[in-house]
């Protein structure tokens, strides 16, 4: 349905989007995650004809963004970062005005906004003027006016932003209802939304693809290493934190050892363990044979905001210190996308 | 063309739901009605039966109705700025171009429709001048033939300067840049008007031949000529021409 090869937009000075290919099949909910300035809105405009790419070519339900925009134009619904509203008008009103303007008959007009103001429950207010509404309405507004011409594609920058949480779950239930015959491309930096709607996760930073992976892999296999905290003393004074570290590392299925702050001659260190790997046990062997205490060793557990991170900053410390796990996890993510193509 | 109707009535709705319209409106009735019309007939009353009584009635088509159409036509030229400044730059601002640019409409329909709606408002503003007017043709018996000529130049003359206004307004986020850069435009356009009239020179002749004010001076004495005519509309297509280079510009850049 969307496909995006090779995809660059430059501006002035910065490169905002470098070099992103990814597809989206129909009917899937995909959820486009980044940092703030990672280029996800960027991407969204080229999508949707609003900015032409520097170089490129993204296609979205079979026309090229660049050759045939009006006619990709009539298939996408699109939700800017800030909801596009006309605070004079009415909110029926406005439906009226968008639907038409994306070509929606005169005769069919009225069921539609009808139809869409049941849909978004903007019944209360859809003879107020957009200008007097509160932000989580006018964020609905802007999703009805998204969906109002029942495209084929829906993307959607940040859906969810000012809802309360009923009215997310509400959205949430709504895009889930859309999915199947709809394509759905929706922004967003709270990570639960994504696990809760979205089928597939692409995440960008830096205005590169760092992951295209389903929720459920993604998780799975950054949550399958464990971390774990380890609390090292020694009774004859501190041992020296470098070798304590070293053997750390050497311990087998171990992909990362980070030194703490010690505290009181106690050294403290998070382990990380390669996925799939269970490493308490050998760490304990290891810290008791060296003839060291072993004070504390708790599992810390990643949570999707540490992977989201992990994954977010991974190039950037790749880029300064080679160090082996994360050129691994890299690797890895490079043979899944492989997998996908 | 559906379209261009939608978003022409977008405008209008706009208009009319802000003060913009009502002030601008106000604005002229008082400025035509209250400042140029009424001194004149009331002169026009006082001097009218003394010179009936000389043999030479005041003929009301170039003593009176003129001037009276001069003035509207310099009275518009700085509500004009007025109309304009919002076209672009307010969807600009709240992000409502996004929305434009967005659905499947071309962007010559969106400036087609939002120069049209502003066409619109103008139109009204000159409907009121010709409310005022109305009255000498209860009261006299003007020749009506050249005030339509007039009514054609003063159509003219605003379609040029709000395509300018809309092209200037298409060139940034701020109404009041637009505004001041557009009433800036008219200012300057309404000087040279005046400077080049007693300059014979090569350079003041151009000047004045694409100055326009000085076409609507024709149209103003009830002469019809081409030459005018082919000025306005290739000027009025000329800025709406540009003004859809704005619009493309705003994709590459923004």
């Amino acid at each position: 349905m969307i496909k995006v090869e090779g995809l660059t937009k430059r501006y002035a000075r910065t490169v905002a989007v470098d070099n992103i290919s990814f597809e989206v099949e129909k009917g899937q909910i995909v959820g486009f995650l980044g940092p703030n300035g990672a280029g996800k809105t960027t991407t969204m405009r080229v999508l949707t004809c609003f900015l032409p790419p520097t170089s490129g070519t993204a296609n979205v339900a079979g026309f090229d963004v660049i050759e045939n925009p009006l006619e990709v134009k009539k298939r996408i619904g699109y939700l800017p970062e800030t909801p596009p509203l006309y605070p004079e008008m009415e909110v029926s009103e406005y439906l009226t005005f968008v639907g038409k303007l994306k070509g929606i008959s005169s005769a069919d007009i009225k069921s539609k906004v009808d139809d869409v103001t049941g849909k978004c429950s903007l019944g209360d207010v859809r003879n107020k003027l957009i200008g007097k509404l509160s932000k989580g309405y006018r964020q609905r507004v802007g999703i009805a006016q998204a969906i109002i011409h029942n495209p084929e594609v829906l993307i959607l920058d940040e859906p969810t932003s000012g809802l309360d949480p009923k009215q997310i779950i509400e959205i949430r239930d709504l895009l889930r209802a859309l999915a199947g015959d709809h394509t759905i491309i929706l922004s967003t930096h709270i990570l639960s939304e994504v696990e809760h709607s979205c089928e597939r996760v692409i995440i960008i930073s830096q205005g590169r693809l760092v992951a295209i992976d389903s929720v459920a892999n993604l998780t799975n296999r950054l949550r399958g290493s464990e971390a774990v905290a380890v609390e090292v003393e020694s009774a004859a004074g501190q041992p020296p934190p470098g070798d304590v570290q070293l053997r750390l590392e050497q311990v087998p299925g171990v992909s990362r050892v980070v030194a703490k702050e010690p505290k009181d001659g106690r050294l403290l260190f998070e382990v990380e363990s390669l996925q799939g790997r269970h490493i308490r046990a050998d760490l304990a062997r290891t810290v008791v044979q060296a003839g060291w205490n072993l004070n504390e060793l708790r599992s810390v557990g990643l949570s999707l905001e540490d992977i989201f991170l992990q994954l977010t900053t991974a190039e950037k410390s790749t880029a300064e210190k080679k160090d082996e796990p994360k050129a691994e996890s890299k690797a890895e993510k490079k043979a899944a996308e492989g997998d996908k193509k | 063309m559906k379209n261009i109707l939608l978003i022409c009535r977008k405008e209008m709705r706009s208009y009319f739901a802000s003060p913009i319209a009502y002030a601008v409106l106000a604005l002229f009735a008082f400025l035509f009605g209250g400042m140029v019309f009424y001194p004149t007939v009331r002169e026009l009353v006082r001097m009218g039966p003394q010179a009936q009584m000389q043999g030479q009635p005041i003929n009301l088509n170039d003593m009176v109705i003129r001037p009276l159409l001069g003035f509207a036509s310099t009275i518009s030229l700085f509500l004009l700025p007025l109309i304009t400044m919002r076209l672009f730059a307010e969807e600009k601002r709240s992000g409502t171009m996004e929305l434009l640019l967005t659905s499947p409409v071309r962007d010559i329909e969106i400036i087609l429709g939002k120069w049209i709606g502003a066409m619109l408002l103008y139109l009204s503003v000159l409907a009121m001048s010709a409310l005022n007017l109305s009255f000498l043709f209860i009261w006299g018996k003007p020749d009506w033939k050249p005030v339509l000529v007039a009514y054609l130049g003063l159509i003219l003359q605003g379609g040029c300067l709000l395509a300018i206004g809309a092209f200037i307004s298409s060139l940034t986020k701020n109404q009041i840049v637009a505004g001041g850069a557009t009433f800036f435009v008219c200012l300057i356009l309404w000087l040279l008007s005046w400077f080049t009239a007693f300059d014979s020179s090569l350079a003041s002749q151009v000047v004045n031949y694409l100055s326009i004010v000085t076409h609507f001076e024709n149209f103003s004495k009830g002469v019809l000529d081409l030459k005018d005519i082919v000025f306005y509309l290739s000027m009025i297509f000329f800025a709406l021409f540009i003004t859809s280079r704005s619009m493309e510009s705003l994709r590459w850049r923004s």
